[in-house]
């Protein structure tokens, strides 16, 4: 494999991304080796393709090819059309922190507002601070892939962010990454750290200012979820139709908390999010669910390893793919319980909206279970929108578009009803109905 | 005036012909009543009427208001003023009844034209018209005829047929499924909604609605074509004597 990989034709320009890169990334000398080490497993990878099970159905080798060369610290006009975007995609209320490029941007975040409740640095600031010997465990992750390694060599910035114990937060966290360069590559990695009964609501948003289309977002999320706490997590991916962004995230979950995760792909050509959420402390709840809508040919893949690593936890996986045209949507779901983690209850539940005959959903659950005494299931269907519920809505004068939108926002509304936030369920319904109206 | 001209209608599903030539003329103002035994095709009339998918038309024509109603899409149709109750109204889950009523209600009016409903005179004339009905508000909350009883379902027709206004109803076997109480009030719904500009098509197997909606004229169906038409006295006497004798017509 990895004879195949050297002979690669971008070889030689995957090196050349990390020499031209290095003099930007931030970091001390130990950061520094950290990256360098991480390029060079990327590099002994290459970007994952089919042969690699996890990856079988998102080859981004044949979807995307190459990594595009790392985008330009944003300009005055840069700037400006990133504060139009984030005017465009802020949730009301919501207390925002932008990235732009993959920098983090103070002017278009409100620092002050949200400094007042919990603790803010950008990654770039804890990476240079030649005080802290430990910078350099900011770039590693529990587990890692060829595309985990490139955000860890490659990332320019982040949000670094704690939540002191019990505290309550007052507004929503949004966490806006905007895109306004075409052709160039972001990588971002935050730290997320929520203290013990912490209520809290972190958004993220990933968009694109105004015509700003080909580029490529990397970003990683570490999260950590302190005893006790209830965090809702809800993660919108509205990229530019020709973008790709792939992002990993990292969970870790303490006793008694709940945990509600969203995620919905209504953009990029190429999309992936892999999360690997792991309980390691008893009593905890984790809902977990997504939509997927995709038209032309996006393909969109939602990945979700849950690891019940202790006893009595319970997790359940909500997910639906709405598919037009030529689009493809991967789910695949693993729910692991280990030898000691009895009295695991883990469900998910997967169901494709096939859209056009040559729309295309593949869905790969996958149950590891090692203990003797837990509830686990999955279940999955796929199927196009019933015509006798067409007809009906038809009959009482509806367009076919608009009795069709119906009927997609009532199957997609299965999910996002998990959203406990009226004004956030809104937002999301929102994006939903503004792919709806893209559909040609 | 002639609202609905069916003439020498013929209808095929997957190459089996249900209607052979079937000729219908139903004016404003009055209630006709189809009847016949099971696999006459008054369903069929009936879904054919409303656009329904599945069905070729081989021959003939259907005018509503002199116009090609068989040229329109479904959506079209409704707009123009057709509107089919239907003998199974389907359940939609995730879709509130009041935003589906909402949407349908204002499709409609944009499509002919008019200004769309605001929120608060929706609500009003909807409340004003499910009270009439015995419609209890929490069930508009709900999904639309999810978890409905069979008698909710049909009073969810009728309150559509209301809200909607339209000068052809079709009621396909309304009283199927449904207990005396639920047919009185489903009936008394339809009844209130007769009106000299509005004709209405009543298709049953049974007599015992003809008693609560009186038809003006009664029309025997028996394979694919009307065999028999008459005043509403030809109801009763179809009561006494059964299909049998129009089997082998």
């Amino acid at each position: 494999m990895n004879v195949a990989v050297a002979k690669t034709g971008n070889g030689r320009a995957v090196s050349d991304l990390f020499a031209s890169a290095e003099g930007r990334l931030p970091g001390s000398p130990g950061v520094a080796a950290v990256r360098r080490e991480a390029f060079e497993t990327y590099e002994r990878l290459g970007l994952p393709h089919r042969r690699i099970e996890e990856w079988k159905y998102t080859d981004l080798r044949a979807l995307v090819g190459e990594v595009l060369p790392l985008a330009a610290s944003p300009d005055a006009a840069a700037l400006k059309r990133a504060a139009e975007a984030v005017k465009a995609h802020a949730f009301e209320g919501a207390r925002k922190l932008v990235l732009v490029d993959g920098v983090f941007t103070a002017e278009l975040s409100d620092v002050k507002a949200l400094a007042s409740e919990v603790s803010i640095k950008t990654l770039r600031e804890v990476l240079t601070n030649e005080a802290n010997p430990a910078a350099g465990d900011l770039l590693q992750t529990v587990s890692s892939d060829a595309v985990i390694s490139l955000n860890a060599a490659l990332a320019t910035d982040g949000v670094v962010v704690s939540v002191a114990d019990g505290t309550h937060l007052s507004a929503p966290i949004q966490v806006i990454h905007v895109a306004t360069a075409a052709g160039a590559s972001a990588f971002t990695r935050s730290h997320l750290r929520i203290g013990k009964g912490v209520r809290a609501t972190v958004v993220e948003s990933f968009v694109a200012a105004g015509k700003a289309g080909g580029y490529q977002v990397n970003d990683a999320v570490i999260l950590w979820v302190g005893a006790d706490a209830d965090l809702a997590h809800i993660r919108l991916m509205d990229d530019a139709p020709d973008a790709v962004n792939v992002s990993s995230h990292f969970v870790t979950v303490g006793a008694n908390v709940k945990l509600n995760f969203f995620n919905m792909t209504t953009g990029a050509a190429v999309s992936r999010l892999q999360g690997f959420i792991t309980f390691s402390g008893e009593g905890s709840e984790l809902s977990a669910n997504g939509v997927n809508l995709l038209q032309k040919t996006e393909h969109g893949d939602t990945t979700l390893v849950v690891d019940h690593a202790v006893p009595n936890c319970v997790s359940r996986e909500t997910f639906r793919a709405v598919i037009d045209d030529r689009a493809h949507s991967v789910f695949q779901g693993r729910i692991i319980v280990r030898p000691d983690a009895q009295k695991t209850d883990g469900k998910m539940m997967t169901r494709a909206l096939l859209l056009s005959d040559e729309a295309e959903a593949d869905n790969k659950p996958e149950l590891e279970i090692f203990a003797d005494d837990v509830s686990c299931g999955h279940g999955a269907t796929a199927g196009a929108l019933d015509d006798s519920l067409l007809f009906y809505l038809k009959a009482r004068g509806l367009p076919e578009k608009q009795a069709q939108a119906l009927l997609i926002q009532a199957f997609v509304g299965e999910a996002i009803e998990q959203i406990a936030d009226d004004g956030l369920r809104e937002h999301v319904i929102g994006i939903a109905e503004r792919w709806l109206e893209r559909r040609s | 005036m002639a609202l609905l001209e069916v003439k020498d209608l013929k209808v095929r599903v997957e190459e089996r012909e249900i209607l052979h030539g079937l000729t219908l003329t139903v004016n404003e103002g009055e209630v006709h009543a189809i009847m016949g035994p099971n696999g006459s095709g008054k369903s069929t009339l009936s879904h054919v009427i409303a656009g329904k998918p599945g069905y070729e038309v081989t021959d003939g024509q259907i005018l509503f208001k002199g116009e090609d109603l068989l040229e329109m899409d479904p959506d079209e149709r409704a707009a123009k003023g057709v509107f089919l109750a239907f003998q199974y109204p389907v359940e939609i889950p995730g879709v509130a009844t009041m935003t589906f009523l909402r949407t349908a209600l204002n499709a409609q009016r944009k499509a002919r034209g008019e200004s769309e409903y605001s929120t608060p005179d929706f609500l009003k004339k909807v409340r004003e018209v499910s009270k009439s009905l015995n419609i209890p508000q929490d069930m508009l909350k709900r999904g639309v005829n999810v978890g409905f009883s069979g008698g909710e379902k049909k009073r969810n027709e009728v309150l559509q047929m209301a809200l909607f206004e339209p000068s052809l109803c079709i009621l396909d076997e309304m009283d199927s499924g449904l207990d005396i109480d639920a047919l009185r009030i489903a009936a008394d719904g339809v009844n209130a909604l007769r009106s000299p500009g509005r004709a209405m098509v009543v298709i049953t197997h049974y007599q015992r609605l003809l008693n609560y909606i009186v038809p003006d004229f009664v029309h025997v169906m028996s394979r694919g074509r009307v065999v028999k038409s008459g005043a509403k006295d030809l109801a009763l006497e179809l009561e006494a004597s059964g299909y049998t004798q129009f089997e082998d017509a």
